[in-house]
C-alpha cells in the first residue's frame, strides 16, 4: 500500500490539488484509514493511465468520465467472459468439442 | 522485432512539425494504447513501436542526430511503466469494475440471450448452475490482524458485508465467505466472496510469522545496571525485565507474548544517548575509559 505523498512522487506529471480532485470525482478510488489515503497498486497504475489519457492523449475533464466508464465495463466484460471461459472448460469434452466445432465455423 | 524508421512508423514525412507528430501520435496512441485495448497482442506490439518512434522524433535533439546518422532506431524502446490491465483484469480490478450504479449481474442474462438466440430450445430453461466466487481485498490494521477484529467491507451498490478478522490472519491470506457470491442460476447455489486480506504495517511493531518483533530504546543506565520496564504488547503492556549489563542488540524472548498466544515477542534492545551531549557523562567516561579500555572491534581485524 502506497501513502499520498509516495503516489505523487511515484506518478509523474501529477500535483496535490488534481489528485486531490480525483479522488472527489472517484477517478481513482483510493482507500480511506482515519484521514490519510491508501492506494493499491491498480490506483497507482490507474492514476499512470488517467495522466497519460489527460496530459498526453489530451482527453479533457468533460470526456474523461466516458472514457473510464466505457473501460470499466470493457474489463467488467472481460472479467465475466473469462468466467465462462472457466465454466466451459469444466464442461464434458464432447459438449466442449460441439462448442469449438461451433467457435471454428 | 527490427526497429522501424520512425517516420515510417508514424507515417509522417521527414519534414513534419513538432505539432503534426504530436497529432498523429496522439491519434495513434488513442487507437493503440494497450489499456484501452485489454488482450489484444497487436495492438500492444504496434503501441511499443509508436510510442518509441515518438520518444525518439518528440525530443529535438535526438531527432536532429538521427536525421544526421548519428544514432539509430535501435534501442529506442523503453518498457511501459505501468500497466493497467494487468491489474483491472484481476481480483483487485473488481472495485473499478463494480462502478457506481452498474451492479455486475450474474450469468442469468447470458444464458436468457442463448435462449432467445436459439427460439428457446436448449432444455426449456432448467439449467442449473452455482453462482460464481467474487473477490474482493480488505485493509485490516496490524493489531485487528494479531487480535482479531469485526470488519465491514463495503461491496458495490452501497452494499456491505460483515468480515470476521480472525486472530492470526497473514497478509495475503484469502478469507471465504460462502454463499457471498454471486448469486447461482435457475436455483444453484450462491457462489463464495473471496476476501484477501492485506495487513497495514504498524509503527512499532512487526510480524514473523507467529512471532511479534520489536525495538526497545533504553537508557545506558538500564542497559549497564538492568532495569525493569514497561513495554507494549499487541494484547497489552507487560513488564520486562532487563539484565545488568545487555548490549545494544540483545534480544530479549517474551514466551507466548507472540501471535494467538503460539509465537513469542522477540524484544530487540537498542541504546540511546541522551538527547542532547551531556558534558559530565562525556568527561566521567574519558576518565573511565583510560582505566578500562577494551575493543569491541578485536573481532573484525582482517
Amino acid at each position: 500500500m502506497i501513502a499520498f505523498e509516495a503516489v505523487l512522487r511515484e506518478v509523474k506529471g501529477l500535483d496535490a490539488a488534481e489528485l486531490e480532485r480525483w479522488i472527489a470525482i472517484r477517478w481513482v478510488r483510493p482507500e480511506r484509514r482515519g484521514e490519510a489515503y491508501l492506494f493499491h497498486e491498480i490506483d497507482v497504475a490507474r492514476l499512470h493511465l488517467i495522466v497519460e489519457l489527460r496530459h498526453e492523449l489530451m482527453i479533457d475533464d468533460e470526456a474523461m468520465p466516458v472514457v473510464l466508464n466505457l473501460l470499466d465495463q470493457i474489463y467488467a466484460l472481460r472479467h465475466r467472459l473469462n468466467t465462462v471461459a472457466q465454466v466451459i472448460e469444466s464442461l464434458p469434452p464432447d459438449i466442449k468439442d460441439t462448442l469449438r466445432a461451433y467457435f471454428e465455423t | 522485432m527490427v526497429a522501424r524508421n520512425p517516420y515510417e512508423v508514424l507515417g509522417v514525412k521527414k519534414d513534419a512539425t513538432e505539432e503534426e507528430i504530436r497529432r498523429v501520435y496522439r491519434d495513434l496512441a488513442k487507437r493503440y494504447h494497450p489499456d484501452l485495448n485489454p488482450g489484444n497482442k497487436q495492438a500492444e506490439a504496434r503501441f511499443k513501436e509508436i510510442a518509441a518512434a515518438y520518444d525518439l522524433l518528440s525530443d529535438k535533439e535526438k531527432r536532429a542526430r538521427y536525421d544526421r546518422g548519428e544514432i539509430d532506431e535501435s534501442g529506442a524502446e523503453r518498457p511501459r511503466a505501468y500497466s493497467y490491465q494487468d491489474f483491472a483484469g484481476a481480483a483487485p480490478g473488481a472495485k473499478y469494475r463494480s462502478a457506481e450504479g452498474m451492479e455486475p449481474e450474474d450469468l442469468e442474462d447470458l444464458f436468457a440471450f442463448f435462449n432467445r438466440e436459439q427460439g428457446g430450445r436448449a432444455g426449456g430453461g432448467s439449467f442449473r448452475m452455482r453462482g460464481a466466487a467474487r473477490h474482493y481485498a480488505l485493509t485490516v490494521d496490524f493489531l485487528d490482524a494479531v487480535n482479531g477484529a469485526r470488519q465491514r467491507l463495503e461491496l458495490a451498490a452501497g452494499k456491505s458485508l460483515e468480515v470476521s478478522i480472525p486472530p492470526g490472519v497473514r497478509d495475503g491470506q484469502v478469507l471465504r465467505l460462502a454463499g457471498q457470491g454471486d448469486p447461482g442460476i435457475g436455483g444453484g447455489a450462491a457462489g463464495d466472496a473471496l476476501i484477501e486480506i492485506h495487513v497495514a504495517p504498524h509503527p512499532f511493531f512487526r510480524r514473523d510469522g507467529d512471532d511479534i518483533r520489536l525495538d526497545l530504546p533504553v537508557t545506558l543506565a538500564e542497559a549497564t545496571q538492568g532495569a525493569k520496564v514497561t513495554v507494549p504488547m499487541p494484547a497489552g503492556a507487560v513488564t520486562l525485565t532487563i539484565p545488568p549489563g545487555s548490549n545494544s542488540g540483545t534480544i530479549l524472548r517474551l514466551r507466548g507474548k507472540g501471535v494467538g498466544g503460539r509465537g513469542d515477542a522477540l524484544v530487540t534492545l537498542k541504546l540511546v544517548l541522551p538527547e542532547k551531549p551531556d558534558s559530565e557523562l562525556s568527561a566521567f567516561l574519558k576518565q573511565w575509559e583510560a582505566k578500562h579500555p577494551y575493543d569491541p572491534r578485536k573481532g573484525l581485524s582482517a
